[in-house]
């Protein structure tokens, strides 16, 4: 018999060890391409101009993707087990945190 | 209506069959099909009218023993108290026995391991006092008290521990419900074996081993929260580990 499982809290846990899986993945190739900036600098110009290719930028907003699903998936597995709050105190928690980081990158995103 | 086959009043049920001694197959059967009734209606109609070697268990039909918890459409759920048009997929109905233990046969699961985890987790009374004392007076309001009685509703049905994906993929893990008795007995004022409690649930297979994936609580029929229970054993062990006290 097939398990059936996608409730909203495991759909979460998979979310996050997905995105884990994923930056461990890059972090490697990450760090090999950081390592041309000691050895071989213009091997790394080279290389970063891939970064104009659209298929790249995908690829880049991806991994900010990844990045953001992960770290608030991290705030929200520390709230669930560490904080002795009710459910709606974390709910309102994470509503708080939600908008006050809605306005303070839309404020970035203004600034820069 | 929606799980009746057309121009008929019958429901197509696939029912699990075998266990220890002969593999599991399914074997479809067909069951008239009425407005109200339950899971465990349609399981005992096949047992009285159409194959009475059927094997299944229940007691109360009331949502109170819990022994008749069965997988239902990949669910695990207490059958007694589970309508079948609430429960239905595409129209059709499958039940099998109860995932992460042993079959016996059919749809009745052995629950042994179940029960034994309820014990190495010290999930039984510590008395701290003889029957020759007086009663302990306890606050019903007392943020302990509410710790612990949040988590007494318990009818050890085994849904969370069918439900847990730790549990299926550690065998060692004591499960949601033996974790929560063990958090329950913890909090009750009259336990007196805190630390044998901690020293139950931070070994191998204990409170930490759990991913918080919640499937316990969302699918617990009486709407505990073994999740939270959990968490709260993670705290107190950690904080013991760093010398406080409760």
């Amino acid at each position: 018999m097939r398990v059936s499982r996608a409730h909203p809290l495991w759909l979460a846990y998979v979310l996050h060890r997905l995105s884990g899986l994923g930056l461990a993945l890059f972090l490697p190739l990450h760090f090999w391409v950081l390592s041309y900036a000691l050895n071989d600098a213009a091997r790394l110009d080279a290389f970063l101009t891939l970064t104009d290719m659209p298929v790249v930028k995908a690829a880049e907003f991806g991994l900010v993707f990844l990045l953001a699903v992960h770290f608030f998936g991290g705030l929200r597995l520390l709230a669930l087990e560490w904080l002795p709050w009710s459910a709606p105190q974390k709910t309102w928690a994470a509503a708080a945190v939600a908008g006050s980081f809605l306005v303070s990158t839309t404020f970035l995103l203004q600034a820069i | 209506m929606p799980g009746q086959d057309q121009g008929q009043d019958h429901l197509t049920v696939t029912v699990m069959r075998g266990g220890s001694d002969a593999p599991q197959r399914p074997e479809a059967f067909q069951v008239p099909a009425y407005d109200n009734q339950t899971v465990l209606d349609v399981v005992s109609w096949i047992q009285q009218n159409t194959d009475p070697t059927l094997t299944y268990r229940f007691a109360c039909r009331v949502g109170m023993c819990g022994s008749c918890a069965m997988m239902v459409n990949g669910v695990p759920r207490w059958t007694c108290r589970t309508h079948v048009n609430k429960v239905l997929r595409d129209g059709a109905l499958e039940v099998g026995p109860l995932r992460n233990l042993p079959v016996i046969k059919d749809l009745a699961a052995d629950m042994d391991p179940f029960f034994d985890k309820w014990v190495a987790a010290e999930g039984r009374h510590h008395p701290t006092r003889s029957r020759d004392d007086d009663i302990a007076p306890i606050d019903p309001a007392g943020d302990d008290r509410q710790a612990a009685s949040a988590g007494i509703e318990c009818i050890n049905c085994s849904i969370c521990y069918s439900a847990c994906d730790t549990v299926a993929g550690n065998p060692d893990y004591l499960g949601p419900a033996a974790l929560q008795r063990a958090w329950t007995l913890f909090n009750d004022a009259k336990d007196d074996s805190r630390d044998a409690i901690l020293d139950a649930v931070s070994g191998k297979g204990g409170c930490h081993s759990c991913h918080s994936m919640g499937s316990c609580t969302t699918y617990c029929p009486n709407d505990l929260d073994p999740l939270s229970a959990i968490a709260g054993l993670k705290r107190a062990t950690v904080k013991r580990a760093f010398g406080g006290r409760k």
